[in-house]
């Protein structure tokens, strides 16, 4: 079988690229566990993400996934090997960078409005103008009669639109999420990724998605990194051909989507089967 | 066919929602009341018991007092006034330096439970003294306190500021440790520094755990105030019990006791709906919903 005519291929981890937007290069990150344990959460990863461009991370549970995402914001530093974000060496949390994480992260005392407004807040903007944008911001994610509710008054899918309006605010440059939609159920997840693209595409900013639902990363990305049972480390990088825009509730049922799914579902296959068995063998 | 049944039979299809919702509704009032008076039925017999059994002579007065002895006291207190002097003034005395107590060792409670709390250096150097501090028990210090500051309100004061500090700073501690990490990452990311993410992340979520220390430490602030003023001084509370269990006056003693208790659950109230206030953006619980 032609892979090319499946609009997908295979492509090297590459580093070397001057005007990437994230570059991981070789790095690997040991710590010690509280029982005095060397732990290696990955090993000699390497992975770039050109400006605009979405990747997607998928890979078994456990084999470091998220940790790739807390190596761009600096909150883990590499044991050795380096990072850089637009251009520039890791060292502190860049203000290009938003976090869209999988856990609910909105502070439950705070209004929709006030949690949106935080982020410019936080940064010094006049609270008029951060108030305002913050308002600009709800009705884009549609929530515009929502502003001064609070978060446990809302449902998971609207409480997610309004970590994205949190996010998006600050425009990112460059846009970091873990496995921000696994909670919600399938519909609302659907709307979700759409709703994501939509604002991707405007903001034009480098995304990296992390999720365990390759279907998901097959429908969003441009890239698709495949990591190994862990310590992760990447074992292969697909390019994904779809034509944009995608729509999210059709896409599943497109026959080269189907394709590419097979052909990288055999790559992944491996890899969780044996982060399982080694799981049940270890007992952790 | 179904649609059209439907239709028709809307208003008397409300009529019926309306009329359950109207059951429903009495059914939860008569509950309500039934419970109410069942708390009235049991007050009325314990206390009925308790009279009959010390005017037969079963509950020796002399020592278990009566409530009607109690009420007598009460009254003689409020129109006569103590021994030593007026009955608002011991109150008085009592809640001043409970609340000096309470709002100094709570202030001092919070603020020593979010900085060490923050950092952890700070937090493992002075942990293993604060345990120790904290398995002495306190109300000796009452003794040290006299000794130190005299028979005046300081005494009882710092007493109460020590029973409060602990239980403040510990729940303040507890409750900094226990501030959402994802929580405190989306902060930083966002753009927070480290002092924002305190103001606005950690103090926050540590709220609800001091709110619920301030309610048991009130009451150890009383008990402070009044054990301090039991081990000397010149007016309270605390002294109008001593003076009373000196005069082998039981009815004295049971009603310094309910005048306190009153004291406790006002203030108690008045702390409920300041949470209340504070904490609005918390989720009803279940059982409180539409009452």
């Amino acid at each position: 079988m032609n892979i090319e005519s499946v609009a997908t291929r295979k492509v090297a981890p590459d580093a070397s690229a001057k005007d990437a937007a994230i570059a991981i290069e070789d790095v690997t990150l040991r710590f010690t566990t509280p029982d005095g344990h060397m732990m290696t959460a990955i090993r000699d990863f390497t992975m770039t993400v050109a400006r605009g461009e979405f990747a997607c991370v998928v890979g078994p549970t456990g084999c470091g996934k998220s940790t790739t995402l807390n190596l761009v914001t600096s909150l883990l530093k590499p044991t050795t090997g380096t990072v850089r974000v637009m251009g520039e060496p890791v060292t502190s949390i860049s203000r290009d960078i938003g976090f869209v994480f999988q856990a609910d992260a909105l502070f439950p005392w705070r209004s929709v409005v006030d949690n949106v407004a935080a982020g410019p807040l936080y940064r010094g903007v006049p609270k008029k103008e951060a108030y305002e944008r913050a308002r600009d911001w709800i009705a884009r994610v549609g929530l515009a009669r929502f502003e001064q509710h609070y978060p446990h008054q809302l449902s998971g899918g609207m409480r997610k639109r309004v970590a994205l309006a949190q996010t998006f605010i600050n425009q990112p440059k460059i846009l970091l999420m873990d496995e921000p939609f696994s909670a919600l159920d399938i519909q609302t997840r659907t709307l979700m990724q759409d709703e994501l693209l939509t604002l991707w595409s405007e903001l034009k900013a480098s995304v990296v998605f992390v999720t365990h639902d390759l279907e998901e990363a097959i429908a969003l990305a441009d890239k698709v990194y495949v990591l190994t049972a862990g310590p992760g480390t990447v074992k292969s990088v697909y390019q994904i051909d779809l034509p944009r825009p995608r729509v999210m509730a059709d896409i599943r049922y497109d026959d080269r989507f189907v394709e590419i799914a097979r052909i990288i579902w055999n790559d992944l296959r491996e890899e969780v089967q044996l982060g399982q068995s080694r799981t049940l063998e270890t007992g952790r | 066919m179904s649609t059209i049944t439907t239709t028709e039979n809307t208003p008397s299809r409300d009529a019926r929602i309306a009329s359950a919702e109207m059951t429903a509704k009495a059914r939860a009032r008569r509950r309500y009341a039934l419970v109410i008076a069942l708390r009235l039925v049991l007050l009325v017999v314990f206390l009925g018991l308790w009279e009959i059994g010390a005017d037969t002579k079963i509950i020796d007065p002399f020592f278990f007092s009566s409530p009607s002895g109690i009420g007598e006291q009460i009254w003689t207190w409020i129109t006569e006034g103590t021994s030593q002097g007026p009955l608002w003034l011991q109150i008085y005395v009592t809640l001043e330096e409970t609340f000096l107590g309470f709002i100094i060792g709570a202030i001092g409670g919070i603020i020593a439970g979010i900085i060490l709390g923050r950092n952890r250096l700070l937090a493992d150097v002075f942990s293993i003294y604060i345990k120790i501090a904290n398995s002495v028990p306190r109300v000796v210090l009452g003794s040290v306190f006299i000794i130190a500051l005299g028979l005046g309100m300081a005494s009882k004061v710092a007493l109460a500021v020590v029973m409060v500090f602990f239980v403040v700073f510990a729940n303040a501690f507890q409750g900094v440790r226990e501030a959402d990490r994802a929580m405190i990452a989306n902060a930083q990311i966002l753009g927070a520094s480290p002092m924002q993410i305190t103001r606005s992340v950690i103090i926050p979520s540590a709220m609800s755990w001091i709110l619920a220390s301030l309610h048991v430490s009130f009451g150890f602030a009383l008990v402070g105030a009044v054990v301090g003023e039991f081990l000397g001084a010149k007016q309270g509370m605390g002294l109008l019990i001593s003076t009373a269990q000196g005069a082998f006056n039981a009815n004295g003693v049971f009603a310094a006791m309910i005048i306190l208790a009153v004291m406790a659950l006002v203030v108690e109230y008045i702390i409920t709906q300041v949470e209340n206030r504070l904490v609005k953006w918390r989720p009803q619980p279940f059982n409180e919903q539409g009452t």
